[in-house]
């Protein structure tokens, strides 16, 4: 089922996708920037400040996305001892971490302005600085136990005990008082955005959403290898 | 499926079951202690008021802002109840009467408060200036988001 993953076939299906998924990356992010930074409308009440949610708002999705996708990789590689899944979690992590960081700097470029405030402890905030130390947790594992299966089990044990954050951050601004205003996006009503300000927000999505496969690409080739290599030496 | 995977899988699922009763428990204790803000209507029904620096969110109330210098002072309303606030020094941009805000400071009577900083809260609604002055000619304004 998962033959294109295995390491050999994998290097030949790296090598044809790669370019075209980075030139689908370059287009989309020069097309998303000039939509978002210039031919996107102002706010009426934010006025050009908005334009920091595109890219607040796609990498805060990705960073829960990619969470998410590491919770389930990691199970199947804890439960079914599938090392391609192991190999697929180590890889994204950085992404999704990156992604995590990049959102709180935003957030907080973003609430001086409109808030008055860089940072403040309400839930929102709270448990995507949680988020943010899953991250860091999870990526230490594999530095600090050099050990391959011990670290295999114990980094999935930390991706799977991290899921629990996932719908904390979702719902904080539904189930508590907070400052973050509650979702714009909403998969079971309209949203609340206008239509002009919609399309350049999901093209930077999208390209977000290529970058993290390049970089996903890149990592997986380059996380085979190396426990093929190391397997070699013992 | 082999013996040793079954037997990972019963363990991972009494686990899940574990954490989920011990995430329900400490929902339950968070909901109750861990309040960002008050409304002024908790604030109202409270028997016992908060000492120390409380926040207090809310609409600031249409025709309540007076500002004298870097003086400001005005009404916090959940539309149920009122809670007058006084502040001195820089407003943010966005904060505004008919607008959301969170306000921080000490109670000084059960209705008012001296406001050491002011956060202003935006609501999740985003749209061209143009967009939201046809909506308000139109009268489809008050249908939409209330206010």
């Amino acid at each position: 089922m998962f033959s294109f993953l295995n390491t050999k076939n994998f290097k030949d299906f790296h090598d044809h996708y790669l370019f075209w998924v980075k030139v689908f990356f370059l287009s989309l992010v020069i097309f998303g920037l000039i939509l978002s930074l210039f031919l996107s409308p102002a706010d009426y009440l934010q006025g050009d400040t908005v334009r920091i949610m595109y890219i607040h708002v796609p990498s805060s999705w990705l960073a829960l996305q990619i969470y998410a996708v590491m919770c389930v990789c990691g199970f199947i590689a804890l439960i079914f001892k599938n090392r391609v899944f192991t190999l697929i979690t180590k890889s994204i992590a950085p992404i999704g971490f990156t992604f995590s960081l990049i959102s709180l700097f935003t957030g907080s470029i973003w609430g001086q302005p409109t808030w008055g405030t860089f940072w403040t402890w309400d839930a929102r905030l709270t448990s995507m600085l949680v988020l943010v130390i899953f991250y860091i947790a999870y990526i230490l594992t594999w530095k600090i136990i050099s050990e391959f299966l011990l670290a295999e089990k114990l980094s999935s044990i930390i991706a799977l005990i991290g899921l629990a954050n996932l719908p904390i951050i979702k719902f904080s601004v539904d189930w508590w008082n907070t400052l973050h205003q509650p979702a714009t996006i909403k998969l079971t009503e309209s949203s609340t955005i206008h239509a002009s300000m919609l399309t350049p927000l999901i093209v930077m999505f999208l390209s977000f959403v290529a970058f993290s496969v390049i970089i996903f690409l890149i990592r997986f080739k380059l996380e085979s290898l190396n426990l093929r290599v190391n397997s070699k030496k013992q | 499926m082999n013996s040793n995977t079954k037997k990972r899988l019963n363990i991972f699922l009494v686990s899940v079951i574990t954490v989920l009763i011990i995430g329900k428990f400490i929902y339950e204790s968070l909901s109750k202690n861990t309040v960002y803000f008050f409304s002024p209507s908790d604030l109202f029904n409270s028997t016992e008021l908060p000492r120390g620096l409380i926040r207090v969110g809310g609409m600031v109330k249409k025709g309540s802002l007076i500002k004298n210098g870097n003086k400001y002072s005005f009404t916090i309303t959940d539309f149920k109840k009122n809670i007058s606030v006084s502040y001195i020094g820089i407003k943010p941009n966005l904060f505004a009467e008919g607008q959301g805000a969170v306000v921080e400071g000490k109670l000084s009577t059960r209705n008012s408060l001296v406001a050491s900083k002011i956060l202003a809260k935006h609501d999740e609604n985003y749209m061209p200036k143009e967009v939201a002055d046809a909506l308000k000619k139109s009268g489809d304004w008050n249908k939409k988001y209330g206010k």
